[in-house]
């Protein structure tokens, strides 16, 4: 069997090595913002949640689901990451989650770890989170924001690929096919990943409504 | 307590057991980069014949390391004890990490 069928990350040698590098810098810069900022996020409740956050990830991450015939979809996380432990150390919990399945696993290049952790970790992140708070600010309504915010999430995650094709991508393959089909694949993976980031936030929210950072946020803010 | 205890049992039955109903299909990003390639057999391995990205693709520098692919020493249907493995070791990661930072 060769690797990149079986492989759930982008492999080695898709991006060129100059690109690949400039998005190992960029993600090194930020993950090391993120360590900072999450120290904020972090107390003795949230510690062992963020552990789970990201051994979570990893295990949904291995059940792909079917979106169309002959194409699957999985779990990306990043949505799920922030509204339970907070935007940075969510980023955190994703990027741990690739490094495992890139050293441990041979899941998703060496080189590609700065590619594949930009878009899945920073932007499914930052979008994901984004979203959640505009969406929750909004609708008051935790289930459906978190949809929602997986949906964008996971879009924007896969948009992050078509730039980084758009700037180094090393086959000649027409940008526009390859933005028009990720963007509809991904659409169809955002539904399936905002069903289970739904699903597991409002079983959060319902044992543990203390844990769920998006809600403590919000809670922090209202008073005022 | 009881929270902590159930969602790591979950967290290590998803893993470690519901992963086998995986869906074997190459995922969307894997799709977009197969497109316009087709997978011949060649000797009995497969390889990629045709125009497409992951055909630009290099193998993975530890594809013969003892856990790659999810499977223990690529032996079949050790999926499920190699998704374990990696559960406890992705919480052995981050819980520490998040030790260290909090």
């Amino acid at each position: 069997m060769t690797q990149q069928l079986v492989a759930m990350h982008m492999s080695d040698g898709i991006i060129n090595v100059p690109v690949s590098l400039m998005f190992a810098a960029i993600v090194v810069a930020a993950l090391g913002f993120c360590g900072r900022r999450a120290q904020r996020e972090l107390d003795e409740r949230t510690v062992p949640l963020a552990g789970l956050v990201a051994a979570f990830i990893f295990a949904v991450q291995m059940v792909n689901f079917p979106i169309l015939p002959g194409v699957s979809g999985h779990l990306l996380g990043g949505a799920l990451a922030a509204i339970l432990v907070g935007p940075y150390t969510g980023a955190l919990c994703v990027s741990i989650v690739l490094v495992v399945q890139s050293l441990l696993f041979a899941d998703g290049g060496i080189t590609a770890l700065g590619t594949n952790i930009a878009n899945m970790s920073l932007l499914g992140v930052a979008a994901g989170y984004g979203t959640a708070v505009l969406a929750y600010r909004f609708t008051a309504r935790l289930g459906p924001s978190a949809f929602l915010a997986a949906v964008v999430g996971t879009v924007c995650a896969a948009m992050g690929f078509v730039v980084e094709y758009a700037i180094g991508g090393a086959a000649p393959v027409a940008l526009t096919a390859v933005a028009g089909y990720m963007f509809g694949t991904h659409l169809l993976i955002g539904i399936g990943e905002g069903v289970i980031t739904a699903l597991t936030v409002a079983a959060v929210a319902r044992a543990r409504p203390d844990l769920v950072y998006l809600l403590r946020r919000t809670r922090r803010e209202v008073p005022a | 307590m009881r929270f902590w205890a159930g969602a790591l049992i979950l967290t290590l039955l998803i893993a470690g057991g519901v992963s086998y109903l995986a869906s074997a299909h190459p995922d969307g990003l894997d799709s977009a980069t197969l497109r316009g390639c087709e997978v011949v057999e060649v000797d009995g391995a497969e390889e990629l014949s045709g125009n497409c990205i992951a055909a630009h693709a290099d193998e993975h520098p530890l594809t013969g390391s003892p856990l790659a692919d999810y499977a223990i020493a690529g032996r079949d249907h050790t999926g499920g004890l190699a998704g374990v493995i990696g559960v406890l070791v992705t919480l052995a990661f981050a819980g520490g990490l998040f030790r260290i930072l909090s």
